[in-house]
């Protein structure tokens, strides 16, 4: 690692992660220890790569490669959906929040390298009747039809890139 | 492929892929430690791309998927994931 990360700088990202969280029905792993140690991770990331990629993941340091994994991951709804957990178990379901069960180890959901769908480039063709194109975000499923998709997520804040043409 | 050796009891060749920010891949290591099993890591993310490259063919050979951690146990068995009860399993000794 190339340089110590402060316990402030994680107090920092933490507690913006957290309220994030709890502002979009999102929980984070009630394991204060394991879950600083991730954000800590997110952070080395973040310097190493230019964003937070996935800690338990290999990112290749081509932004546009490794959108999918790009904290909050695409596959973090699904995951907490089917095993209570995120990949790495940043995010947990609220029974697991709460203390009711553990979240036990969560199978890789990211298609191997040949198999991944780019972006936002989409397979979908626009449907010639509608007036606007609908766009998806890929991290938390919000629709929205409108010429763009929006800056920021309203929901699950994260940035435009992560939308997909849907409509 | 170089590859990090830690020294303890023989339970055959036991090889780890791992990432140095991922932590099932700490949880790992320190049971693996904790077992005082001799065993072979290598942190893939910090490897410059060539050993990258490497590390990830062969790997590849045992969890296409090159998710982190998998734990190569005599060439053969491939445990993906911090499961801890297989691990045990696996490195138990006669």
């Amino acid at each position: 690692m190339s340089r110590e990360i402060t316990p402030e700088e994680i107090d920092d990202l933490y507690a913006t992660i957290r309220e994030q969280a709890a502002s979009s029905g999102y929980f984070l792993n009630p394991d204060e220890v394991f879950t600083r140690d991730l954000v800590r991770s997110l952070i080395v990331n973040r310097e190493r790569y230019g964003y937070p990629s996935c800690p338990c993941r290999l990112a290749s340091g081509i932004a546009t490669e490794d959108a999918d994994i790009v904290c909050p991951c695409d596959y973090r709804d699904p995951d907490l959906a089917e095993a209570g957990a995120c990949f790495c178990a940043l995010y947990v379901s609220e029974s697991i929040a709460k203390g009711e069960g553990k979240a036990g180890p969560v199978p890789e959901r990211r298609p191997a390298p040949e198999e991944r769908r780019p972006g936002r480039s989409s397979t979908v063709s626009p449907g010639a009747s509608l007036s606007y194109p609908v766009w998806r975000c890929r991290v938390c499923g919000y629709l929205c039809a409108r010429d763009e998709p929006p800056e920021i997520c309203p929901i699950c804040k994260v940035k435009k890139e992560r939308f997909e043409r849907f409509m | 492929m170089e590859m990090n050796r830690i020294d303890g009891k023989d339970r055959g060749d036991v090889a780890l892929f791992t990432l140095s920010t991922c932590i099932w891949c700490k949880k790992t290591k320190a049971l693996l430690q904790e077992m005082a099993v001799s065993y072979r890591f290598v942190d893939v993310d910090l490897l410059e791309s060539t050993q990258r490259e490497k590390a990830l063919e062969e790997l590849k050979r045992f969890n296409p998927l090159c998710s982190f951690p998998s734990l190569v146990v005599n060439n053969s068995t491939c445990i993906v994931g911090f499961d801890e009860k297989k691990i045990k399993e696996a490195l138990k000794g006669e």
